[in-house]
């Protein structure tokens, strides 16, 4: 049973993602990569990674894709921004991927009313990974935090308003 | 393992990179490269998963959440490059980013 969810999840997560790539308009293959990552994260529940599954939901399909519809919101705030608001409530462009969606919903649907207990069981909990996160590998969680420590200061300073005078023209 | 193949969840990994990978080649758009970029790493973190659900052990789950600290810290620098791009260039057209070919 937990095989056959796997090859549906699969499935939606190679057709989200081929969608994805050959969009012509930013914000319908950004619709099509969140439902690639909810399917992905639903392959994580099924191996018995809930943890991973959650952080997948969170940091990639949350904090990630919120960073990239700001970003585009940003870019496409010009004289055409009214026409594409009419055409996003068009049914064309979110039919796709809330059809995608609801299988991954049915999937996850099918599984809570098997009981979670029944068809997957939590391999490797939350408690492992942060029993060896915070043991073995506390000099990699040290160095992740240089990283995005970095990663702040570069977006902060190359996200900054430039003067005029310092810009170059090009 | 729940019953599932490593070898399909790996196969899966290894589709998933490849789309990504032809994202990256094909689309010239800044914004699609990135997102090819955020598949990749994705796919890349699910083999990590998968290594570390058919061995029961949590190593594979902790470079999957290395994986996506990375992921984080690029795009926030990849984002904020593409708007200084956009300001100076009025346009998201990479092939415009010629000048080291000289």
């Amino acid at each position: 049973m937990t095989v056959l969810l796997f090859y549906v999840a699969a499935a939606v997560a190679i057709v989200a993602t081929l969608l994805t790539i050959t969009r012509t308009n930013v914000a319908h293959a950004l619709l099509y990569l969140v439902v690639s990552l909810l399917s992905v994260a639903v392959i994580f529940y099924m191996l018995g990674a809930p943890l991973a599954g959650a952080l997948e939901v969170i940091v990639y399909a949350g904090a990630i894709m919120v960073l990239f519809v700001f970003v585009i919101m940003m870019l496409n705030a010009g004289k055409s921004t009214e026409d594409q608001e009419k055409a996003w409530l068009a049914s064309t462009s979110w039919r796709g991927p809330a059809l995608l969606c609801t299988i991954l919903l049915a999937e996850m649907l099918t599984l809570l009313s098997d009981g979670i207990s029944g068809h997957v069981s939590t391999q490797v909990s939350a408690k492992e990974v942060g029993i060896l996160l915070y043991g073995p590998y506390l000099l990699a969680v040290e160095l992740a935090s240089m990283l995005l420590l970095a990663g702040l200061i570069g977006a902060y300073h190359l996200g900054r308003e430039d003067k005029p005078d310092e810009v170059p023209k090009s | 393992m729940n019953g599932i193949p490593i070898e399909h969840g790996i196969l899966l990994a290894a589709i998933l990179f490849s789309l990504g990978f032809v994202g990256v080649l094909t689309r010239r758009n800044i914004i699609f490269v990135l997102m090819s970029l955020e598949i990749m790493l994705n796919a890349a973190g699910l083999a990590f998963v998968v290594a570390s659900a058919r061995w029961q052990q949590a190593d594979g789950q902790i470079m999957f959440l290395m994986i996506l600290t990375l992921a984080a810290a690029e795009v926030a620098v990849g984002l904020s490059l593409i708007i200084q791009f956009y300001k100076r260039y009025q346009s998201l057209d990479m092939d415009q980013l010629s000048k080291l070919g000289g």
